[in-house]
């Protein structure tokens, strides 16, 4: 079994509109020292499963069914307290707005000190020392002194690098990093992918990265998996997603993106329509009313959900059109006219 | 894009200093120099894009174009008239014929009138009278933005994020102005309804003539869009040229940095491109350095970039940089080394003294 893997995970939350499927039936396994990309719009429910799997769902009103593998134990079925003992020390997330995530009222070491001591049986003096190495080892300059900084004194990305040591801080064996270049500039966000891709293999630990940004993931996944609806929609290598994409929604992302690396487009290509809403989600394949492709398939995509299907070596993709009309849409239809000038 | 070379707006040596203040008297103890200094044309019926990391100044460049604020010094001229220091009663006729897009399309819309109400606000501030009368001209303007006339009675709550930002851009389109000012028009949507706008802002300009200005952090949106592009840092322009030129060859490290930043989507290329890295982070506006702005995190900083200011110089036909030792031109032999600047310390990490002037 894989360090990580995640069977048939539904986690639906009931509201006074219906209810929400945020995340229906997701499947997927990530090993030690390997990255995961996972990519979606807003409301594909990548943020809900990143919880998910931390247990930040647990004792609210989500109802989770399915199952979680982390290392060997089942969280799913776990006690909140004992999925509790492992956040942090096993498993620890980086958040999209490190301003908002960190507490305003206690400094950046305080915070760090915390989470460590709360795993480890170690004095003040000790955590305070482990907080400025790992203060050090992302980055900010003058650790010694900055460990006694509060958050607001820090810029947005050395309140990042600050959100990634305090993860760290216990050597986490999964790291889910949730959008965690969004809120920054490009300079510093090529500098704290750079840092994340650097510790990762400094650590060997499982990262997961949910981002909506191709590019982001293509500077350093392994694998993605895309979402939509709920659901995953494509999964497979990097360079499968990139080079032989077969669902009409990953085309559809691609392109929708300018791109600095090939020649100026006369017009993107945007995917009609909107994402879907959690509550009514449509029938059959959730794509179907935004895809080009739909009238090709008989009227199947109307009623039945495609099945996720594996193409070839672990490329996996949920459509009703056969595998040959992907292929051939894909290198006659959609690829010359993203490279094309 | 129609080229005639008849600018609509004119800005020099355009600043905005924000005073911060202290003390019981509220005495003023300095200034955030949010702009300092900007000069440039925009002709009719181009875009021009403005980006540079956040806090240097392209937001307030907009607010100063449009006069939502006044500016400290300089010059605004559009269409011919000194708008820089004009009184709200009198700028208010211009306003049909320049307009803004803002970038949350959650909160520049009025959540407790209708979408007719907000798209037909113009109307009634302007005292515009249409033939049809207005609820038929605004529906015609739902239209053309790809909106359903039929929602004229709806709130905003009851629209996506994509649809918002669409009725925002009708309500700017609603007199036909003559430049739009599109502050991060995309960045707060989904990918793919990005595309979608996009492409409608681009439809718009060739149906209506428009000129934009599109203030905006996404180098690759901005190239999409723009005609020309001038590159901010610490409230300067460091760079200005035409869109596909100054993609191509930047001459400005700060601009090839930016763009060598950008995450591209090919796994291919993951390991062989060639990364400049800057270090550390934007220097304050309060207090930022003197000379050449860029040159404590420049790899090419010299003595002389500490010392004299590098003006914004035309070097190539229609491509003007403000640097000492700029990029990508015949003197600059080799691709520039990559090497670590000084943090956000200052000057302390290059030794000083090593001044190696290109004749």
């Amino acid at each position: 079994m894989s360090f990580l893997e995640l069977k048939d995970l539904r986690i639906h939350f009931p509201t006074d509109d219906g209810l929400v499927k945020s995340v229906d039936g997701l499947s997927f396994a990530l090993e030690r020292g390997k990255t995961l990309g996972i990519v979606g719009e807003s409301g594909s429910g990548k943020s809900v499963t990143s919880l998910g799997i931390l247990g930040l769902h647990k004792g609210g009103r989500a109802k989770i069914s399915g199952e979680i593998w982390l290392d060997g134990e089942e969280l799913v079925s776990a006690t909140p307290e004992h999925v509790r003992t492992l956040r942090g020390k096993k498993m620890a997330m980086i958040f999209q707005d490190p301003l908002s995530a960190m507490h305003p009222y206690y400094t950046v070491g305080q915070q760090i000190v915390e989470a460590y001591r709360i795993h480890h049986p170690v004095g003040k003096a000790v955590a305070r020392k482990h907080a400025i190495d790992l203060l050090g080892r992302v980055g900010i300059p003058q650790p010694d002194r900055r460990v006694d900084s509060y958050p607001h004194e820090f810029s947005g990305g050395m309140r990042q690098r600050a959100m990634i040591a305090m993860a760290l801080s216990c050597d986490p064996e999964l790291l889910i990093a949730d959008e965690p270049t969004t809120a920054l500039d490009v300079t510093v966000q090529a500098q704290i992918l750079d840092l994340m891709r650097d510790l990762q293999q400094e650590f060997d630990s499982a990262l997961i990265i949910i981002t909506h940004d191709l590019g982001v993931v293509a500077e350093l996944a392994d694998d993605i998996l895309v979402m939509y609806g709920g659901r995953c929609i494509e999964y497979g290598s990097a360079s499968d997603i990139f080079e032989r994409p077969e669902h009409p929604y990953t085309w559809g992302l691609l392109g929708s993106m300018p791109r600095l690396d090939r020649e100026r487009t006369d017009r993107l290509m945007p995917i009609k329509g909107t994402p879907p809403s959690l509550i009514n989600v449509p029938s059959g394949c959730a794509f179907h009313p935004r895809c080009a492709y739909e009238p090709r398939t008989d009227g199947k995509a109307t009623t039945k959900v495609p099945d996720l299907l594996e193409t070839e070596g672990g490329h996996l993709v949920r459509c009703h059109l056969s595998k040959d009309e992907r292929r051939g849409i894909w290198e006659n239809e959609i690829k010359p006219t993203l490279e094309s000038a | 894009m129609s080229q005639s070379t008849e600018s609509l707006l004119s800005v020099q040596g355009l600043e905005k200093h924000f005073p911060i203040t202290k003390g019981l008297f509220q005495r003023q103890v300095g200034a955030v120099k949010a702009v300092d200094g900007l000069t440039f044309d925009v002709v009719k019926g181009e875009t021009l894009g403005l980006v540079g990391e956040s806090g240097c100044g392209k937001t307030t460049t907009g607010r100063l174009i449009t006069r939502l604020i006044e500016p400290t010094a300089g010059k605004i001229v559009f269409e011919g008239k000194d708008i820089s220091h004009m009184s709200q009663g009198d700028l208010r006729p211009l306003r049909r014929d320049m307009q803004m897009i803002f970038q949350d399309p959650y909160s520049s819309l009025n959540p407790r009138h209708t979408v007719g109400a907000i798209v037909g606000a113009p109307f009634r501030i302007q005292g515009v009278k249409t033939e049809q009368g207005t609820k038929k001209a605004v529906q015609e303007i739902l239209e053309l933005v790809g909106l359903n006339p039929e929602h004229y009675n709806r709130y905003p709550h009851e629209f996506s994020g994509g649809q918002r930002q669409r009725i925002g851009i009708a309500r700017t389109l609603a007199l036909k102005p003559k430049l739009i000012i599109a502050d991060e028009p995309v960045s707060a949507l989904d990918v793919s309804i990005q595309a979608q706008v996009v492409n409608l802002l681009e439809d718009l300009q060739n149906e209506l003539d428009l000129t934009y200005v599109v203030i905006a952090h996404d180098l690759s949106v901005v190239r999409h869009i723009s005609d020309r592009v001038a590159v901010m840092y610490l409230g300067k322009i460091v760079e200005i040229a035409d869109s596909a030129m100054l993609y191509k060859a930047p001459l400005h490290p700060y601009t090839n940095a930016l763009l060598s930043a950008v995450p591209v989507p090919d796994v291919k290329r993951r390991t062989q491109r060639d990364r400049i890295r800057l270090q550390g982070d934007v220097p304050s506006p309060i207090n930022p350095p003197p000379a050449c702005r860029f040159h404590t995190r420049c790899w090419k900083a010299q003595e002389v970039c500490r010392t004299v200011e590098p003006p914004l110089a035309e070097l190539l036909p229609g491509h003007q940089v403000a640097c000492h030792f700029p990029e990508n031109t015949p003197q600059d032999a080799g691709p520039a080394e990559p090497v670590a600047a000084a943090g956000d310390a200052g000057d302390q990490g290059i030794a000083p003294g090593v001044i190696n002037p290109v004749s």
